[in-house]
């Protein structure tokens, strides 16, 4: 649960594509009636020439930018992803070339559905903690994958965010524990030959999202004697804006304590990337001393739980790479269905 | 260095040559030179073209064009300096005459575009810039050449209407043309309503894709007195170059080239031509179209007999045309489109986004 | 495969990170790397990666892509004054609804240059977009 020597975030970036499509031109295409109600206003969707690489590329490069390390100092680059633009081939050489972390690097991607990101973070933490190097970067990013017309294709959004690991001297944040649940509960999977992923529609709340991401959450904060109150922000994985509240609500988490982190009402769910962007909107506003509960949910199925505590760093780091909020107002809105389809190459040419 | 003079012109009219390859455009074009000077022999034929491996498959074409001409065994090269290929090749052909190494020289420059789809050729014409810095992002040669006309505009306030008076009176020349491709004529207003291939270049401000092939043959100009028309001397020739990407100019408005005639592939060319020979100043080019001196009856007539825009542009094939063309001109035999009392005339043949200039004066 | 891997990956300096060159000799600073100063002639150029912040110089949008561009057009391209000095010609990212004009403060990204569908190899690279976010 904790690192041999103390660990914090040293520096993190944030990225959101600009295209939005407003979910009434998805309901709209699918016949839906006009007054169905629909779980976001819009989602975010990754321009014609981004990918998952290019959006972690940027975010890494905003973790370097708000960190006092330079990019040969970062010892490994880990991309948590479920959205790699090679089945075969890592994208977090790509991603360490660009940022200049090459070659003394250990690098590779993680796959946990949702939760990947978090892996990465938490791997970053042990690397760094245990002394194995000085700075470790834990992406999580998606473009994410929703078959046209289900229902998921409301939300299945783009984003994602980097966290650069290192020792507690250099923390914006210092992570105070980590914990993860983890069961084989098959609510979600995409196997190689098929182009979107399949889901067990409600099997992936109770026994899938809720039971996971609760037992990872009580199991941290009972290990480290904290209850919700001892936080001010807590951020949750977000498939929807209904999830997330329902299970702050059961942990004891009040609404104030989650809202400025609910960045999938404004662009839905980006998968690997939606906790890891929740959490980085507290750290744009958290002042030093300000705790943050963050826990992930990866389909498959597990949690990762941090406890996190802002330092007297992060308010004077925090504008060296654009905000959270920065992303969210660069909006630009697809004209139409057909459009989207193209962007996002659901059209097939051949 | 000897003089050099020009005894013998031949061209095939620039079109969609859908039922010739590229040997059958050369070979016709080549025989029209022979039959023009009424002298048989050749020492040496340089082949100025510029795609011929990427759109018609074929390199070692100076062989292949030797030998379907009936040329064999003489020395045959390929000169290729991107669509400024054709005044290239007429660059070699007179230094190997003007240094005595041989007598007779013919020149051909020739292309076949038209059996590829446009993005192809597009693609195509792009290996004349920079292929890692310029090409491998998608920057076209319209897009170059808008980034060009894009920056002119803004510095010196121009619209693009203003560009039209190239178009208009590259058409109107063109329509005097047997040999041109685009003999229609056309308006400003046509010329503004016409789509754009990357804004602010439309379709009426570029020279369209097609096949074509002209021919000269050099030799001494003391042994001239054989030919069968007018001997037309080579009064200079030079070549120039600068970087390859347009970025990396000093300044990119402003070309390195000491003479006129415009290779008006994009109307922003003629434009930074004219300023860059001195015939314009900076920023007044657009005003000299406007005022129509550069019309047949104007005091800087171009693109006689309709340029790269009206007659067409088979890229590598172009700068011998042009050469045709000023020949034509000097000899008095241009018809309509004659240029009264012509007796100098310039060509100028551009590769890549200004990047090789290749010009000649000749003389009679 | 006919995207020629070799080419791309020896390009990923100036591709991934802007590395040009710089004169030991004069202020001569280059993009794309040269191996001689074009201004003082000197020969051995040591590597120099610019910062990738600079401003639009000139632009167009490219409505009829080459081959191995039909899935970004229509796109914008431009030359951007990098803050170093040199020019740089570049597709321009996000451009769409943007008033682009010349002047505008434009910073690097790397994105797709390229279509990959055919030979399934990405080509990444910079691009320009505006500048976001507050003033840094």
């Amino acid at each position: 649960m904790k690192t041999g020597r103390e660990v914090g975030i040293a520096g993190y970036g944030v990225y959101i594509p600009a295209p939005r499509i407003d979910a009434r031109t998805i309901a709209a295409a699918w016949g839906r009636s006009p007054d169905t109600r629909l779980p976001v206003r819009e989602k975010s969707v990754p321009a014609a020439d981004e990918d998952t690489v290019t959006m972690a590329i940027e975010a890494a490069r905003g973790a370097l930018r708000r960190s006092r390390a330079g990019p040969s100092a970062v010892r490994a680059v880990w991309v948590g992803t479920e959205s790699k633009p090679y089945a075969v081939k890592p994208s977090s050489t790509i991603v360490a070339e660009a940022i200049g972390a090459t070659p003394w690097v250990s690098a590779a991607d993680l796959e946990f559905a949702c939760k990947a990101g978090s892996e990465a973070m938490q791997t970053a933490c042990a690397f760094v903690g245990s002394g194995m190097a000085e700075y470790a970067l834990a992406i999580g990013m998606d473009a994410a994958q929703s078959k046209p017309g289900d229902h998921l294709e409301f939300t299945a959004a783009a984003g994602g965010a980097a966290y650069l690991f290192g020792p507690a001297a250099d923390a914006l944040a210092l992570v105070e524990g980590s914990r993860s649940f983890v069961t084989d509960t098959p609510d979600f999977f995409r196997r190689q030959h098929m182009h979107y992923p399949e889901h067990g529609h409600r099997f992936t709340g109770e026994p899938s999202y809720f039971r996971h991401t609760l037992e990872a959450s009580r199991g941290l904060l009972e290990a480290l004697g904290r209850v919700p109150s001892d936080y001010r922000w807590a951020v949750f994985h977000q498939p929807n804006p209904k999830f997330m509240r329902k299970v702050a609500a059961e942990l004891g988490f009040g609404e104030a304590q989650i809202a400025p982190g609910a960045v999938v009402d404004r662009i839905g769910n980006t998968y690997s990337g939606a906790s890891l962007l929740g959490l980085a909107a507290f750290l744009d506003a958290a002042r030093a001393g300000d705790r943050i509960f963050f826990c992930s949910y990866g389909s498959g199925a597990g949690s990762d739980a941090f406890s996190l505590v802002a330092t007297a760093r992060l308010e004077a780091a925090r504008d060296a790479a654009p905000s959270v909020a920065d992303y969210l107002e660069r909006r630009q809105p697809i004209p139409d269905y057909g459009a989207y389809l193209r962007m996002t190459r659901a059209i097939r040419m051949l | 260095m000897r003089d050099v003079s020009i005894i013998g012109v031949g061209q095939i009219p620039v079109a969609e040559h859908w039922d010739r390859s590229i040997r059958d455009l050369a070979v016709e074009a080549i025989a029209a030179a022979r039959q023009d000077a009424g002298i048989d022999r050749v020492d040496v034929l340089f082949v100025g073209n510029m795609l011929s491996g990427e759109l018609a498959g074929q390199e070692n074409l100076a062989t292949l064009v030797a030998d379907a001409a009936g040329l064999l065994p003489i020395e045959a090269l390929k000169i290729e300096a991107a669509c400024a290929s054709g005044g290239a090749a007429l660059r070699a052909a007179h230094l190997a005459v003007g240094s005595g190494a041989h007598d007779y020289a013919l020149v051909v420059g020739v292309e076949k575009m038209t059996d590829y789809l446009t993005d192809g050729v597009t693609a195509a014409l792009a290996l004349a810039a920079d292929a890692d810095y310029e090409a491998a992002h998608g920057i076209t040669f319209a897009a170059l050449n808008a980034l060009l006309m894009r920056r002119y505009m803004y510095e010196h306030q121009a619209r693009h209407e203003d560009f039209a008076p190239f178009s208009v009176n590259a058409h109107a020349n063109a329509a005097l043309n047997p040999h041109a491709m685009y003999r229609q004529p056309i308006t400003v207003d046509d010329f503004e309503r016409s789509p754009w291939v990357a804004d602010p270049i439309n379709i009426l401000d570029s020279a369209g894709i097609c096949d074509g092939a002209a021919a000269l043959l050099i030799g001494p100009t003391s042994e001239t007195r054989r030919a069968r028309r007018p001997p037309v001397r080579i009064a200079a020739s030079a070549t120039a170059t600068d970087t390859l990407g347009l970025a990396e100019r000093k300044d990119p408005l402003v070309w390195d080239v000491d003479l006129f005639e415009p290779h008006d592939a994009f109307t922003i060319v003629s434009v930074l031509t004219l300023e860059a020979c001195g015939l314009a100043d900076r920023g007044r080019a657009l005003k000299l179209a406007a005022e129509g001196r550069i019309g047949l009856e104007g005091d800087i007539p171009i693109c006689t007999f309709g340029g790269l825009k009206g007659r067409g542009h088979p890229v590598g094939a172009s700068g011998v045309y042009q050469l045709v063309e000023t020949v034509l001109q000097l000899r008095g035999e241009a018809g309509p489109a004659q240029v009264r009392g012509a007796t100098i005339g310039m060509a100028q043949s551009v590769g890549g986004s200004g990047s090789v200039a290749v010009t000649h004066i000749l003389q009679v | 495969m006919t995207v020629e891997l070799p080419r791309y990956h020896r390009l990923r300096g100036a591709y991934y990170r802007l590395e040009g060159s710089a004169c030991p000799a004069c202020p001569g600073r280059y993009f794309p790397p040269r191996a001689v100063c074009p201004a003082c002639r000197t020969a051995g150029l040591r590597m120099f990666a610019f910062c990738g912040r600079g401003t639009l110089y000139s632009f167009s949008r490219v409505l009829q892509p080459p081959r191995g561009f039909a899935s970004m057009a229509p796109y914008a391209v431009g030359m951007v004054r990098l803050e170093e000095g040199p020019l740089i010609s570049c597709q321009l990212a996000d451009t769409d609804g943007v008033d682009l004009s010349i002047g505008m403060p434009v910073e690097m990204v790397t994105r797709k240059l390229r279509d990959a569908e055919e030979h399934g190899y990405i080509v990444y690279g910079y691009k320009f977009r505006p500048r976001l976010g507050r003033a840094r």
